[in-house]
Parts: structure tokens; C-alpha cells; sequence
């Protein structure tokens, strides 16, 4: 597929997304996007896991993003959901700055255990932070969108589900050209052999901390677009088991597709939802039951699926 | 002929083991040079202290006046030194064309570009050149996992001299390759490289050493015993005794 073809597949798509939200119910509207809001933040992992690095503290930039919007919409008196989510990507993107020179030097197990503790170190710290809400959180006003909701009489769970659709599409299509680049492929280098990276005239620390940036921003743009949605930011966004969802929709999508990811994250939310309203003493087995049998049955990841409906190559990123 | 690289008293131990003795050497330009010695007498040491993959603990390298000693395996390929290795270090799991790809992106700087397709001509006139050099066209879309070893050579070296090094260093190029491929192997590689790549490898087989080096660097114990054209060091008494064990 080439790139003109990827861009003409992505608005289509958009444009789909779009026009099917004024016709579906308001608890879909809403459980579609948050669970877009968590497909953006599980994208940035891919990019990471395909130069070889699992994050379990994606909470961290998810949480800083959410802050991030919630705070200058509370203290900066800025209501427009777009300026917002901006905002949230670039709190996210720049504790991406701060940290990722210090995690660049780590692999594997070493890596993750060391963002899962700086997650959870901001968990602690905003708990005990009284002027930020401490472990009650903050709430939130309903965001505008440049005046249209007056205008045009636009519902602000609808407004914020068509803008997680921009967010998610324009991110996945850029995304899946870079995966198709020769830098994608790099990352894809990284993963397999270092030392060969190196001595081509590269650096690898380079390029994992690259990654994690784009990562950083992503989960910031989804923290603020989740933020938004709610209407409450609190520490539980830090929590470990929030970097936990992001690592099961990266798993239960693979690593090949990028609108897997979403469709992942959906389907992660449905069973949720479903499973805690008709066992709400037994949602978290359902879960895990859910986990288990993806984990048992495809291994690979509804993206391996979607791929070999296509076959395309695995290895080049030729995600649908 | 100028020289290339100019190595003074290197030096490196392991423990109580000493690897490079007083190392002295000096490469020019254009040279084809042969490494050998029995395994432990300092030839991929050497190799690797070069590359900065092994710092020294002593002496300098100086490559075209510039000293590259302590420096980087990254910084020494940007400086023009380049090199395959006994195990090919390729991406195992992408193909052929992949790992060519991501060779001569990051030579050409198009892998710092985050959106740079793989499909740009002068790059794909890149690829096809490499992998009609060095016959590899059959292999192009076989993933490096799945591909025999003497292909991995190949592509090891194929994707070591993406870079357009001065100097590349080649360790043990056929060392795993069946014994009647191996001079097909060097003959590739021979004629795929521009005739002003110094090069400098690491060879068991003296066949091999006496046909393609035009010069002989003979290890031993750390030290270098017996430096020459090949034809006067395979014929070293020394040599003969402590390396290649023909009769004097």
C-alpha cells in the first residue's frame, strides 16, 4: 500500500468514524472514546516494543497528559479541547524529554521494572499532593470546541469522541508510514541486533530514546483526550494497573498492525463494561479469562489475524 | 603508499592473560593484509581494539592522522573503519533486502528521517548494485534466519561496506563456509570491494591467505612475530613452527 493510499484509507476511515457517531447510543459514544483515548497511548507502545522495549509505566505520561490538560483548563482557564489535548501531549512529550535519556541505557526486564517505579513514584507523589487533589483527584468542565457546541448545539461527549478520531486516525496513519520507513526498520534493527546498529555508524540509545518521546506524546495526547471524557483526573491514571491495559491492548493487537490497536482497546473496553455491569463481583475473572484465551489462541495478536487476511509481511510493518 | 592506520604499542590483557603485547603496525592505503595465528594469539583482539569494540589499555591507532583510540564502534564507521565478524551480526529477523535497506539508510542518513520510505531510486539503485555484487539477488526477500551460512558471510560483509569504509576489517570471512565455497566466497567479495579499500583479515586457511593478501601479519602469544608479503611470512620459520606447523 502506498502512502497516498494509506492517507486516502485513513480519511475514509475518519470520515466513517465520523459519521456513524450521531447514531449511536451515548454510553457507545463515550466507551468509544475512551477506548480511543487508550488505543493513542497503546500505539506509542508499539513503537517501543518494536525496537525491543516493553513499557509497564505508560501510565506515567498518560497521567501527565491528563494533568497536564485538566490543570490549565482549571488554573489557566483554557476550555478549548483541542489547545488541551495539545497541552497533554506536551507535558507528556516533555517528561518523555526528562526521563528517556536516563531509561535510553536500559533493556528488558530492567526497562520495564524501571518505568513501572518511576509510574509509580508520580502515583505517590500526586497522592500526596493536596493542591492537586491528592488521591480524590480534580474534576473537570465540560470543554468547548471553538464555539461550534453553541452554535451548533454539539454534545461534548460526541464533540470529544470526534476528536479522539482525528487524534487516533491521524496517529495511526502517520504511525503506519513510519513503520513502512527506512527509520521503522531501524527500529526493527535495534530490536535484533545492537552491536550490528552500532557499527553500521548509529547510535541505538538514540533510537530507543526517540521512540520512547513519540510514546511519551502519544500517551500524553491520551491521557488528556481520557481527562476530557471523564471530567476527573486523579493519581489512579499513574497506577500501575492503568500501564497494565496499555500493555494488554498492545499484546492482544500484536505488533503489526496499527488499527489492531484500536480494535483491541475496544474490545477490551466492551468486555470490561459488559462483564462489570452483569458480574460485577466477578468482572476482573471475566477479564482475565478474556487475557488468557487471547494469550492461548493468538498469540500473535489480532493484528497477526488481520495480516494474514491480507498476507502482507509481517516483518516490513505492512500493517492493513 | 601513505599509510591508513598506524598502530603504536598497543597494548590489552585479560587478567593474567595478555592478548596484545606491545602491538607496532603500520597499514597503507590499498593494502590487502592477512591476520593469522593459532586461536588466542591476539588476531580478533586486535580487530576489536581497532573497531573500538575492545578498549586498549595502552599504546594509540591512529587512522589517517586522526587518533581514534578510546573512540566508539559508531564513531570509528563514521571515521571509515568498518567490519564484519566471525558470527555475522545481521537483523535475523527481517530479510535479505531489509537489512540491506537499513544499511544504507543509515549510511545515507535517510534512517534519521522519520518518514523516509524504503522506495527512494537512489537507494533502491544501491540495493540492487549490493545485491548483484555480492550475489545475493536469489536471497532477497528470504528472512537472514532461514538463510545458509555462507550467505550470511555475504550479507555480513555486504552490509559492513554500505558505509564506503577506507579500511575494513574482515574476521574469520570464511570461517563455517564448506570447504570448496570458500574461494568462491572470497573471490565475491574480492571483486565486489572498490580496488582503494585497504583491507585487513582475520584467516585460518592459508590457501586462502596466500591468494588474496598481498601482505602477512603473523600473531603470536600478543605479538606480532613475522609482518610481510604473504609468500615470505608463510615461509618464516617461526611462522612455521608456531602457526601453520608446515615442515622448515
Amino acid at each position: 500500500m502506498t502512502n497516498t493510499k494509506i492517507i486516502l484509507a485513513a480519511t475514509a476511515t475518519l470520515a466513517a468514524l465520523l459519521a456513524l457517531g450521531p447514531f449511536l447510543p451515548g454510553w457507545a459514544t463515550f466507551l468509544g472514546a475512551v477506548a480511543l483515548a487508550k488505543g493513542i497511548t497503546a500505539l506509542g507502545l508499539v513503537v517501543m516494543l518494536r525496537s525491543g522495549l516493553l513499557s509497564f509505566g505508560q501510565g506515567l505520561f498518560y497521567c501527565v497528559g491528563g494533568y497536564g490538560a485538566g490543570l490549565l483548563m482549571l488554573w489557566g482557564d483554557v476550555t478549548n479541547a483541542v489547545v488541551l489535548v495539545i497541552a497533554g501531549g506536551l507535558s507528556g512529550l516533555v517528561a518523555g524529554l526528562l526521563i528517556g535519556p536516563l531509561l535510553a541505557g536500559y533493556r528488558k526486564i530492567f526497562f520495564a521494572t524501571l518505568t513501572l517505579a518511576l509510574s509509580m513514584l508520580v502515583h505517590g507523589a500526586l497522592t500526596k499532593a493536596d493542591i492537586l487533589g491528592g488521591s480524590d483527584g480534580l474534576n473537570l468542565r465540560p470543554p468547548t470546541f471553538f464555539g461550534l457546541e453553541q452554535t451548533t448545539g454539539l454534545s461534548p461527549v460526541f464533540a470529544i469522541y470526534a476528536l479522539a478520531c482525528v487524534i487516533a486516525v491521524a496517529s495511526a496513519c502517520l504511525l503506519r508510514i513510519h513503520f513502512r520507513s527506512v527509520r521503522g526498520l531501524l527500529s526493527l534493527g535495534v530490536k535484533d541486533n545492537e552491536i550490528r546498529v552500532e557499527y553500521l555508524g548509529t547510535s541505538v540509545r538514540r533510537a530507543i530514546f526517540e521512540n520512547y518521546v513519540v510514546a511519551a506524546f502519544l500517551a500524553g495526547m491520551g491521557g488528556a483526550l481520557n481527562a476530557l471524557v471523564l471530567g476527573h483526573i486523579d493519581p489512579e491514571l499513574a497506577f500501575w494497573t492503568t500501564s497494565g491495559e496499555f500493555v494488554f491492548v498492545a499484546i492482544l493487537a500484536g505488533q503489526v498492525s496499527v488499527v489492531a490497536i484500536f480494535v483491541a482497546s475496544i474490545l477490551l473496553e466492551l468486555v470490561r463494561s459488559f462483564s462489570s455491569q452483569h458480574f460485577p463481583n466477578a468482572w476482573q475473572m471475566t477479564l482475565g479469562i478474556f487475557m488468557l484465551t487471547v494469550i492461548l489462541f493468538m498469540p500473535n495478536g489480532i493484528g497477526a489475524l488481520l495480516q494474514r487476511r491480507r498476507g502482507s509481511k509481517i516483518a516490513q510493518g505492512e500493517a492493513p | 603508499m601513505s599509510a591508513i592506520l598506524d598502530v603504536r604499542n598497543l597494548r590489552k590483557s585479560f587478567g593474567a592473560i595478555t592478548a596484545a603485547d606491545d602491538i607496532s603496525v603500520t597499514i597503507n592505503a590499498g593494502e590487502r593484509v592477512g591476520l593469522i595465528g593459532t586461536n588466542g594469539a591476539g588476531k580478533t583482539t586486535f580487530v576489536n581494539m581497532v573497531t573500538g569494540y575492545l578498549r586498549a589499555d595502552g599504546g594509540s591507532i591512529v587512522l589517517r592522522g586522526a587518533d581514534i583510540s578510546g573512540k566508539s564502534p559508531r564513531e570509528i564507521a563514521r571515521a571509515g573503519v568498518c567490519r564484519s565478524f566471525q558470527i555475522p551480526q545481521l537483523f535475523l529477523s527481517l530479510t535479505t533486502e531489509e537489512n540491506l535497506i537499513i544499511a544504507l539508510g543509515i549510511s545515507s542518513g535517510e534512517a534519521l528521517r522519520p518518514f523516509a520510505g524504503t522506495g527512494s531510486p537512489v537507494l533502491v539503485a544501491s540495493l540492487d548494485d549490493l545485491l548483484t555484487r555480492y550475489r545475493l539477488q536469489e536471497f532477497r526477500h528470504r528472512v537472514v534466519s532461514e538463510l545458509p551460512g555462507g550467505v550470511r558471510k555475504l550479507l555480513d560483509i555486504a552490509v559492513s561496506v554500505t558505509r564506503g569504509p577506507s579500511l575494513l576489517l574482515l574476521d574469520e570471512p570464511t570461517s563455517g563456509v564448506a570447504a570448496e565455497q570458500k574461494f568462491d566466497l572470497m573471490d565475491i567479495v574480492v571483486n565486489a570491494l572498490p580496488k582503494d579499500v585497504t583491507v585487513l583479515f582475520v584467516e585460518h586457511d592459508m590457501d586462502i591467505v596466500s591468494r588474496y593478501s598481498t601482505r602477512v601479519l603473523a600473531f603470536y602469544d600478543g605479538r606480532i612475530i613475522s609482518d610481510g608479503p604473504s609468500d615470505v611470512v608463510l615461509q618464516d620459520s617461526r611462522v612455521k613452527s608456531f602457526i601453520t606447523g608446515a615442515p622448515n
